[in-house]
């Protein structure tokens, strides 16, 4: 791998969240995005005057940056839509740091805004029209759920991985949650509600997937240099890499290793740093399987180990490695496209500002996204100044 | 004939097809205009023998009708497809289970479709 050297020459100097959980009937998607780029700005101490790169993807919007930039009412000189699912944000962060590097742009806003959640009640989902014909649709999948279903149950089978292990997965989940006062699910959870819980799609039950919440985000990049001048602590860049081997799950070579194998060796090889020197990770937990694919994948344990792994609270506060700090999908946020908030965990973490969750000195957080079904991979390495 | 025209059509005609380049011998399943192995243009159809192994399953229990099971099936010409196995209960379908091919012509959408039955021979 050669090209620019891209560890630590941009920074992350603002996030935010908008309005999550569930906004109402009468809020829309871009205007959730809209309202999480002010805060994020806010934080930067810029505003939208400032900002000439925009990086987006809104579902069922196929011009989401020209959609967000007329509402923000910026002319961005340097603008990227790539729509990789829900990684496409992590994916968003490595191309903004490229772009701010080669002085194509120099304020990078990341924005994303989903009213999913509400949209269910109103008959507003998202449509779009028919891509190539499909040959699994004759058989009744319910996607995404069927596609992570059978990638979990492989992993059961070739593994031995257990229901069981699944369920500790969403236990974790829910325990760094109570500690989120902007998570959505709060309440006490044990295995055996898990367990106990409606199967929507074989070994996957209805508390094994995420949430389905409104929400957006947004995060603010520029260069290292000009990042030092402004109010929050600057938090690096140090590694991205990107991989996607399949669309649909038909396609996927093996169900037990996705592409977060290649993206994370790029990452680390960027970053010089490998899975030892993280401190906390957030990884786009969209399923229960995901989690336990994705440590094993980023390399924090051997393929087949993830089940052992995750168990006895490992993942849990307290636990060995703390993982989805907020909550994650299953217990904090999920609008549909999660990967943004792992990037605004992640941030926090290392700012320490996440409050009762907050690590004790966290100099580097790794922030996985995933897209489609366990398609994107996306895998982003952050530190602190003490990193570089 | 477009791929996915010519895949219908054999598929109407009772035919589980797939097609096979000629450059690489890859057996190549969805229907391309090229190989994904190693992008010749020069693909030959070529009809499964329908016989395969179970690679995944899921079973699906709809509140207002029967549960199913969508599984991953690898053929044994080299291609795995997304189908069904009938003909037993859905929670009885298990990983690594030998199966065979029947063309179903009826069905939810407007064409045929394949499905997988246990193989007992
Ligand atoms: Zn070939």
């Amino acid at each position: 791998m050669s090209g620019p050297d891209l560890r630590g020459a941009a920074a992350i100097v603002g996030v935010a969240e908008s309005d999550l959980g569930e906004v109402g009937q009468d809020r829309y998607a871009i205007e959730l995005a809209a309202q999480a780029s002010v805060a994020a700005l806010a934080e930067a101490g810029l505003t939208t005057r400032d900002v000439d790169g925009l990086f987006c993807a809104i579902a069922g919007r196929g011009m989401a940056p020209l959609d967000v930039a007329e509402y923000l009412g910026v002319r961005p000189r340097y603008t990227d839509g790539t729509m990789v699912g829900g990684s496409s944000f992590v994916s968003h962060l490595h191309h903004a740091a490229l772009a701010v590097a080669a002085g194509a742009c120099d304020v990078a806003l990341i924005a994303y805004g989903s009213t999913a959640r509400s949209d269910s009640g109103r008959g507003r989902l998202p449509t779009g029209p028919p891509e190539l014909p499909s040959y699994e649709a004759a058989y009744r999948p319910r996607m995404p759920v069927t596609g992570y279903a059978l990638a979990a149950a492989r992993h059961m089978y070739q593994y031995g991985t257990t229901r069981t292990q699944l369920a500790e997965v969403a236990v974790a989940a829910r325990r760094w949650a109570m500690l989120n006062p902007k998570a959505f699910a709060r309440d006490p959870l044990t295995i055996e509600d898990v367990l106990a819980s409606r199967v929507i799609s074989s070994p996957l039950s209805a508390l094994d997937c995420c949430l389905v919440t409104d929400g957006g985000g947004a995060v603010v990049v520029t260069r290292a240099d000009r990042a030092r001048d402004l109010p929050r602590p600057p938090v690096y860049l140090l590694g991205a890499g990107e991989a996607h081997w399949h669309r649909t799950i038909a396609q996927m070579p093996d169900l037990t290793v996705t592409a977060a194998t290649e993206s994370s060796a790029r990452a680390y090889a960027m970053a010089k740093l490998g899975p030892a020197d993280v401190d906390v990770v957030e990884l786009y937990d969209a399923f229960t399987i995901n989690t336990i694919l994705f440590l094993e994948d980023l390399g924090f344990c051997a393929k087949g180990e993830g089940g052992d792994f995750v168990s006895g609270g490992r993942i849990a506060p307290g636990g060995v490695l703390p993982v989805n700090t907020n909550g994650g999908g299953l217990s904090y946020c999920h609008p549909g496209m999660y990967g943004i908030f792992t990037l605004i965990e992640a941030t926090r973490q290392i700012r320490g500002e996440a409050g009762e969750r907050q690590q004790p000195g966290v100099t580097v957080a790794l922030a996985h996204g995933n897209g489609g079904q366990l398609s994107s991979q996306v895998t982003a390495i952050l530190g602190s100044e003490a990193s570089l | 004939m477009t791929p996915h025209r010519e895949y219908t059509d054999r598929l109407a005609a009772g035919e589980v097809a797939f097609q096979r380049c000629d450059d690489c011998r890859a057996a190549v399943f969805q229907p391309r205009v090229l190989c994904p192995a190693c992008g010749s243009t020069r693909l030959t159809w070529g009809q499964s023998a329908g016989l395969g192994t179970v690679y995944s399953v899921s079973v699906l229990s709809p509140r207002d009708g029967r549960p199913y099971s969508v599984a991953l099936i690898d053929l044994d010409e080299g291609f795995r497809m997304m189908s069904t196995v009938v003909g037993m209960p859905a929670g009885d379908v298990r990983i690594g289970m030998r199966v065979r091919a029947q063309v179903d012509q009826v069905d939810q959408v407007d064409q045929a479709r394949v499905e997988f039955l246990a193989d007992r021979s």
